[in-house]
């Protein structure tokens, strides 16, 4: 079967764009392809610096020829119903049709239309000049005379050639002929840039790929990866060194080079006193090299490996030259930063920080480090630090963003602020802590453990949050430029994977209303309106915490005015936060393949803040109804809860009151008064029980209910004659329900 | 080429490069102008790229620019950067096919063979906010280092450019340094003498570097600064009004976009000083760098209701 091969040729695209382009093309024109019934057998796209190219395998030579029969009009109509189904049919003579009869309709006319198969290279010539023209690059440009006309064809960089052919191995292939704003398909294409810039005639895929080949251009970006890193292991090897590896790095070069050549070169050794996170950094962002290490002591070596384009004439010995050059320079400046940096303390740079804005409504960096101290000084008991570092870590956090280095390279930021710190004596806890509060970056970056970083980490992620809030800035759909999502992660992880107890409304709402400044909330006092729609509705039967008086005496502290209208904003917003926390754990607890219905079942319940408590409750509550106790409770939950359900809306009334032990005493069945005295004290222990956060014991406490339900359920008819009898049965049964919320809402729960 | 004097090598002299470059683009059917006689941060600011890549005729032209970065000022002792430093710059609308032949060619005439050299085109996205413009392209590399910016304009002044120009901008000093094998710029050979007879850069240039970096960010009089560009920001208004078209006349061209846009580059660099000096906030950074595009918006719409601008009588 015939093959397509279709090659775009242009000016260089960027790197980061190519992986996608190629998986675009072919996607688009398959797609195309299979959407007008044109099946094949395998596609295979590619990607270089100058071209996109496809390779369709197995095409058909033509599409499916299509027969349809289409009734007419019966034989003897009138001469406008034949000429109009003439005309619908494309038919020139009745004679083309055909008679049929059946017993309802008697003889009429039936016409046969056959469209034959159109040629698949009509096909693609209609289909490609519409993908080209409508191809989806994240940013693509005019160029040259024909950018004078509106409309005119967008690439990524200036496109100048297709090879577009198709046909059968046995025989010369054909060329697609299609225009594309000038630009005439055909099957000539180039060589490398500066080794083969030579034309090249190509027939199909099984020539095309091996003639680029020997015009040194390998097209596939994974070969080219292959290569680049199988060189650069050997040149290591040889040196006794061993490759720092970088994916990421990788993938770039592989899509700078259309024939890769790795070369090493060296730099000074002396050079090997800056850090070497800096030197990887520098040698990395700048000159797209990658650096080596010595195996046996783990240490850099002063050897870097850099990707040519080019087998040079001189083997290498010129480019080598030239980016040692640069990277001699590059590490030059990184060494003067190095040095000039250390000759001001940290504590000297937080004025400057008073010139970095942070955010317009939320102030500058410089007061946000305050907020910050503060938190974290208030965060150390909880997590068990030393308050004094926690503080000091956190006034010297930021202050490495107005360092040279990291003016230059803001990924270095926090780790550079490490060296700096350790570098003018600060205790090991602060100076970590200054490289870890901005961890956890990522669902799979490291969590940081000291005490002192884990305060100053939340200390940081709970001020941007709150601060976010509290402008009502946040995240929607898609968008989350400040990153919120993840500095919420990163607290539920902080707080989880060191076990921490915090209860986090009044930690969400108190600090930043103490610690903000007055403009702010001066600016929500002037949008009345809101203050006092807040006033309203939102508060109002909310449950009363401890938190909202707080913070009430904090505003009136501040003197701002309608203290209690800001408290309530505050407040409203710390519990807008909190869901969103709560939508973050459920997220992070799918995640590690906890059941959403159970967690739903947890925050159903009032007052729930403490993330911790909330996993242990979800974690004791999954294994409790996976025994036998715990699945035979939740059926008889149920039960109740479906006869309280119909009884309660029969009667039209709730029976949520407390049984009354003097009806269980007297009238009662024998089950139903161990029911009773089982429940009351199950309630007891199991509320005692996580009183002291002790779930597995509130969930024993509930699970000796099993025994007694299962025996209510077999003995005891709840729709008894006497209505007294009833009614206080029913109270019963909305004990059962009352006693399994003290560790869940079992109506939430699934299965 | 060969029969030039071994002083005018862009290997050994400085002005050799310039001169070199100037021939090669000359060739190229490119007017070899002179640089603009204002103060501008970049060869893009001069009118002969900035207006004359809007509307609808073509250009060539080539023309070093001296641009002054006050904040990049280091007292002269840095080896890399410069206050006040050389750009060559090319600019051909509508764009050549073969502009990166040409690109390449020129590289070749200052003796940069490709043969031995690695010349790569790496992605860089061009974006000016004080012009309102923007463009594709690339830095490109010789041996990985940035010898030059290669840029299709997509949009000047807030416009689209129809036709599109490529633009070409090289870094003289950088280039010169690596032809020259030099460290510091102040050791680059200017007039590729020997002996007696040879001015460096740093004969040429470093006082100029020490002093200029003092007034930039110890003396420069702010407060002149930012009433030179008030005044600046309002004689571009009132020149644009000015040379508005009378309504009812038969020639509907705007008759003074020139005298406004020198005024529009004066504010920007009033304002590069002010920012120099750190007297001007991150918020009002924003502002100020706001207030010169809307000048360059007003002198770009302007230029194009001129003959230049392609507007007829």
């Amino acid at each position: 079967m015939p093959d397509l091969l279709l090659e775009l040729f242009s000016e260089e695209i960027p790197a980061r764009m190519q992986r996608r382009a190629a998986e675009d093309l072919k996607k688009l024109v398959t797609d195309a392809l299979v959407e007008r019934g044109f099946l094949y057998e395998g596609a295979k796209a590619f990607a270089t610096p100058r071209r996109l190219a496809l390779h369709v395998a197995g095409l058909p030579v033509k599409g499916q020829d299509v027969r349809e029969e289409r009734k007419g009009p019966r034989v003897g109509s009138p001469d406008a119903a034949i000429q109009g189904f003439l005309k619908g049919a494309g038919l020139s003579s009745i004679e083309q049709a055909k008679i049929e009869s059946d017993p309802k309709k008697g003889e009429f006319y039936v016409a046969i239309i056959e469209k034959p198969g159109r040629a698949t290279p009509d096909v693609l010539a209609e289909i490609l000049p519409q993908i080209v023209k409508n191809f989806p690059w994240p940013k693509s440009m005019r160029w040259g005379a024909a950018s004078r006309e509106p409309g005119s064809l967008r690439w990524v960089r200036p496109l100048h050639s297709i090879v577009c052919t198709f046909g059968p191995e046995t025989e010369d292939p054909e060329v697609v002929r299609f225009t594309v704003d000038g630009i005439a398909s055909g099957d000539m294409t180039k060589g490398h840039r500066f080794l083969a810039p030579g034309e090249i005639r190509v027939k199909r895929f099984d020539d095309y790929a091996p003639a680029l080949e020997r015009a040194r251009v390998v097209i596939d970006t994974d070969r080219r990866k292959d290569m680049i890193l199988h060189d650069a292991k050997d040149l290591a090897f040889a040196q006794g060194l061993e490759l720092v590896e970088d994916e990421g790095l990788l993938e770039e070069v592989a899509g700078l080079v259309e024939w890769p050549v790795v070369l090493m070169g060296s730099f000074d050794e002396a050079f090997l006193d800056i850090p070497p996170e800096v030197i990887r950094t520098t040698i990395r962002a700048n000159q797209k090299c990658f650096v080596l290490r010595d195996p046996k002591t783990g240490k850099l070596a002063n050897k870097f490996l850099l990707t040519s384009n080019l087998i040079a004439a001189d083997g290498g010995k010129t480019i080598v030259g030239g980016n040692e050059r640069v990277v001699r320079a590059r590490l030059s400046d990184a060494k003067f930063f190095w040095e000039t940096d250390q000759k001001v303390k940290l504590e000297d740079r937080l004025e400057k920080l008073k010139s970095i804005v942070f955010h317009e409504k939320l102030g500058t960096q410089y007061e946000r480090v305050e907020r910050i101290a503060a938190l974290s000084k208030e965060l150390a008991p909880i997590v068990g630090a030393d308050p004094a570092l926690a503080e000091r870590a956190a006034r010297l956090a930021k202050a490495d963003l107005v360092t040279e280095m990291v003016g230059e390279f803001p990924e270095l930021q926090g780790l550079m602020g490490r060296y700096y710190a350790t570098l003018q004596g600060e205790n090991p806890s602060v100076a970590a802590a200054i490289e870890e509060h901005y961890k956890p970056l990522g669902p799979s970056d490291r969590v940081p453990t000291d005490p002192v970083s884990v305060a100053v980490a939340l200390a940081d992620k709970i001020d941007t949050l709150v601060g976010f809030w509290a402008i009502d800035e946040k995240p929607t759909g898609s968008k989350d430029p400040y990153a919120l999502r993840r500095a919420a992660l990163g607290v539920i992880r902080l707080v989880l994977e060191n076990n921490l107890k915090l209860p986090l409304i009044s930690l969400l709402a108190k600090p930043f209303a103490r610690d903000a400044k007055d403009v702010l909330f001066e600016e929500f006092l002037e949008a009345k309106k809101l203050v006092e729609a807040i006033d309203d509705s939102a508060v109002a039967g909310l449950v009363p915490h401890p938190a909202l008086p707080d913070l009430e005496s904090i505003f009136r502290q501040r003197q701002l005015g309608n203290a209690e209208g800001l408290a309530r904003l505050m407040y409203v917003r710390a519990l807008d936060l909190l869901s969103f926390f709560a939508d973050r754990l459920k997220v992070y607890l799918r995640d590690q393949g906890a059941r959403h219905d159970l967690i739903d079942a947890v925050f159903a319940l009032d007052g729930q803040d403490d993330l911790l408590m909330i996993v242990r409750r979800v974690e004791a509550l999954g294994r409790f109804l996976d025994t036998e106790d715990g699945a035979n409770l939740l059926a008889g939950y149920r039960r109740a809860a479906n006869i309280l359900r119909i009884e309660e809306k029969k009667d039209g009334r709730a029976y949520n009151e407390a049984p009354d032990l003097q009806i269980v005493n007297d009238q009662g069945q024998i089950e139903e008064k161990a029911l009773a005295v089982v429940l009351d004290a199950a309630k007891r222990e199991a509320a005692a029980a996580v009183q002291a956060e002790d779930f597995e014991g509130a969930m024993r406490a509930l699970s000796r209910l099993r025994q007694p339900v299962d025996s209510f359920f077999d003995k005891v008819t709840v729709n008894a004659e006497d209505a007294g009898l009833r009614a206080n049965r029913l109270r019963l049964l909305n004990d059962i329900r009352e006693a399994t919320r003290t560790v869940a809402d079992f109506s939430r729960i699934e299965g | 080429m060969t029969s030039e004097p071994a002083h005018m090598n862009p290997a050994r002299s400085f002005q050799g490069l310039i001169l070199t470059l100037q021939r090669y683009w000359a060739e190229q059917g490119c007017v070899i102008l002179q640089p603009y006689d204002m103060e501008v941060g970049a060869g893009t600011f001069h009118p002969a790229t900035t207006l004359r890549a809007l509307g609808p005729k073509p250009w060539r032209a080539a023309y070093v620019q001296p641009s002054r970065r006050p904040k990049d000022g280091r007292y002269g002792e840095n080896p890399n950067r410069l206050q006040h430093y050389y750009q060559f710059q090319v600019i051909l609308k509508p764009n050549p096919p073969n502009l990166q032949e040409l690109y390449l060619g020129s590289l070749k005439a200052i003796g940069i063979d490709t043969g031995v050299h690695d010349i790569r085109f790496v992605e860089d996205d061009w974006e000016s906010p004080t012009l309102g413009a923007w463009g594709l392209g690339w830095e490109c590399w010789c041996d990985g280092m940035e010898v030059s910016q290669f840029t299709y304009f997509q949009q000047v002044a807030g416009f689209e450019c129809s036709p599109v120009a490529g633009e070409l901008t090289y870094g003289l000093e950088r280039l010169a340094m690596y032809l020259q094998g030099v460290e510091s710029i102040y050791d680059l050979n200017f007039n590729g003498l020997e002996g007696d007879r040879k001015v460096t850069y740093g004969d040429v240039f470093l006082q100029a570097e020490q002093e200029y970096s003092r007034h930039n960010f110890e003396y420069a009089d702010t407060e002149m600064l930012f009433r030179h560009f008030r005044d600046a920001e309002a004689a571009c208004r009132k020149y644009l009004e000015d040379g508005e078209p009378k309504s009812g006349s038969n020639d509907q061209r705007h008759l003074m976009a020139l005298p406004a846009y020198d005024q529009c580059i004066k504010a920007s660099h009033m304002f590069n000083l002010l920012d120099a000096r750190g007297v001007i906030s991150v918020t009002e950074r924003q502002s100020y760098i706001l207030r010169v595009r809307e000048l360059a918006k007003a002198c770009g719409a302007a230029w194009l209701k001129t003959e230049g601008g392609g507007a007829a009588a």
